[in-house]
């Protein structure tokens, strides 16, 4: 069995190689569609199922309001309604009649503004509260009440003190989305190992050089999240400020539908805010990765 | 003058939590000599790392005074540069970017930016880590990042190395390679350097003296052990040498029979 089993090896042996090196050249080749292949399908992973949840809600919607008696309108309905809106998103008419991206691009203009201070600011504070224990004693308990004041009940208050809508609803802005900024920035800066402080003593970092060279990356990750947190929470904000201060701007517009019962204009606003809060976050997270890359992973 | 380049007088140093007080050290007191290499060794516990640090001033000493070169140490500098257990590499710079960042704190006033460069690439090349510069400390093994932790250290051009345990988390192989590089650098730079170890062959294989510490609380220096041995040295060689193997059983008869580890103490 054996013997015969010894004799017999080195032939199929021999046979392989040609065989081996004929199928080198379409294997490579099928390696390279395959590969297409494959992000095709990784591709289809991703996008299958929500495609698949979203066709289903919206079908599940269609059947629940195409009654007559519906108070809402199915779908179908609000695509028609609102297809002038859809298709010409650049019209303007002046006053606040303009399309829907100019009502975003205001919008976004606001939470722009009011985020960038509240980075800053943001930024600046929890590094103080971070950085020093005696800041910490002295603001911390403030912030922690301070935060937790609804976006809205501030509106009030600014208006009375700037006596105009703009300035309010950016100072609302700001006001909602500084806290986790502080927040997180302290907490990243209380995290940093102590080995990168005596790396600094050692080398007698001084106190900008310590900011720049060592805090900041080394909270890198803690603020990335506070920003994306705080940029979330502006774009909520936005839209129920507006619709108490007026004016161009994507929550007024709902508001203003309502007023004019305009339902199918509401719907479409809602999903526009849902997307345009969706790319705001994924923009801020990428920005976040980016820039984090080497200090996550130690 | 030249046999106190570094003395550490009298150091004691005490925690306070509350009201309950630890001493850790107390009446720690050795001279070390320019160039000499100096390993502390002892139980775990026994405030070695707590003396490493006074002596680079990142903790200040309840009482007691460390002179280096006739100055009185009170905080921090690039003259007794620290080699971190964990390496401590900022992770979000590469390995030239970590080695670059002392080079150009400690020598910005006095050498050019190319010669900066230079000399950070040929503190590099010292510890054989040139071809990884771009790499990131996560992209690297841990036996390589000690090596850039060394670099850094010997790129200051410190008076004193201090090295805390900095083969402690290596396994055996590279552990033997670092040492014997560490040998090498010793030899051609001729540093001054201080070494925590808890390996009793590596105590021996580098050192010229053994500093053996007593167990704490009020840990102390128990005994101080020459070792005789002619430089360089071979650990192949070594290991049947008389010389060696009785310095070995000294330092282990301290530790082990002595002032065995108390459990309890912990």
């Amino acid at each position: 069995m054996t013997a015969t089993a010894a004799k017999t090896m080195p032939a199929p042996v021999r046979q392989a190689r040609p065989a081996a090196q004929v199928l080198a050249l379409p294997l490579r080749k099928q390696a390279f569609s395959d590969r297409i292949f494959r992000a095709g399908r990784e591709l289809a992973f991703q996008l299958v199922p929500p495609l698949i949840t979203l066709a289903l809600l919206i079908g599940l919607w269609e059947l629940l309001c195409s009654s007559p008696t519906a108070s809402l309108p199915p779908p179908s309905r609000v695509v028609t309604d609102t297809w002038e809106l859809i298709v010409n998103p650049l019209y303007d008419n002046g006053g606040n009649d303009k399309g829907m991206a100019w009502q975003i691009y205001a919008s976004l203009k606001r939470v722009a503004l009011g985020y960038m201070l509240a980075a800053v600011a943001g930024i600046a504070l929890g590094v103080l509260v971070g950085q020093s224990s005696l800041a910490m004693r002295g603001l911390d308990p403030i912030f922690q009440v301070l935060r937790t004041v609804p976006p809205l009940a501030w509106l009030p208050l600014s208006l009375a003190a700037f006596r105009d809508g703009e300035p309010s609803a950016i100072f609302v802005i700001f006001i909602t989305a500084i806290w986790p900024i502080i927040i997180n920035t302290a907490v990243g800066i209380r995290n940093i190992p102590a080995d990168y402080r005596n790396v600094a003593r050692v080398l007698r970092l001084n106190g900008f050089e310590y900011f720049h060279r060592i805090m900041l990356p080394a909270a890198a990750p803690y603020i990335f999240t506070g920003l994306r947190i705080g940029i979330g929470l502006s774009w909520l904000a936005i839209v129920a400020a507006e619709m108490l201060i007026g004016g161009v701007g994507i929550g007024f517009f709902i508001w203003d539908a309502w007023n004019s019962s305009l339902i199918s204009d509401i719907i479409l606003a809602l999903i526009y805010v849902g997307l345009v809060g969706f790319v705001l976050d994924r923009i801020v997270a990428f920005i976040g990765n980016r820039v984090t890359r080497g200090t996550a992973a130690s | 003058m030249a046999n106190h380049y570094l003395s550490i007088e009298q150091i004691g140093k005490s925690f306070s939590r509350g009201a309950a007080a630890t001493e850790v050290l107390r009446d720690v007191s050795l001279s070390v000599a320019r160039g000499e290499f100096i390993s502390l060794i002892g139980h775990s516990g026994c405030g070695k790392s707590t003396l490493l640090n006074i002596v680079a001033g990142l903790t200040p000493a309840s009482t007691g005074a460390v002179l280096l070169d006739g100055k009185a140490v009170d905080e921090p500098g690039p003259d007794r540069a620290v080699v971190f257990q964990n390496h401590s590499l900022l992770p979000w710079l590469t390995v030239y970017e970590n080695v670059a960042l002392a080079v150009n704190k400690v020598f910005g006033g006095r050498k050019s930016a190319a010669e900066r460069r230079q000399w950070t690439m040929y503190n590099l090349e010292l510890v054989h880590i040139g071809h990884a510069r771009d790499k990131r400390p996560s992209e690297i093994s841990g036996g390589m990042k000690q090596r850039v932790g060394i670099a850094r250290a010997l790129a200051m051009e410190p008076k004193v190395l201090l090295l805390d345990e900095p083969f402690g988390a290596l396994d055996a192989l590279t552990r033997a390679h670092l040492q014997d590089q560490v040998m090498q650098i010793h030899a051609t730079l001729g540093n001054t350097v201080l070494m925590i170890t808890h390996d009793v062959d590596e105590a021996v294989l580098l050192s010229d003296r053994i500093v053996m510490m007593t167990n704490g609380p009020a840990a102390t220096i128990g005994e101080v052990l020459d070792v005789p041995l002619a430089r360089p040295r071979d650990r192949i060689t070594l290991a049947s040498d008389r010389t060696y193997l009785k310095s070995r059983e000294a330092v282990l008869k301290f530790l082990y029979e002595r002032h065995r580890f108390v459990e309890a103490a912990e």
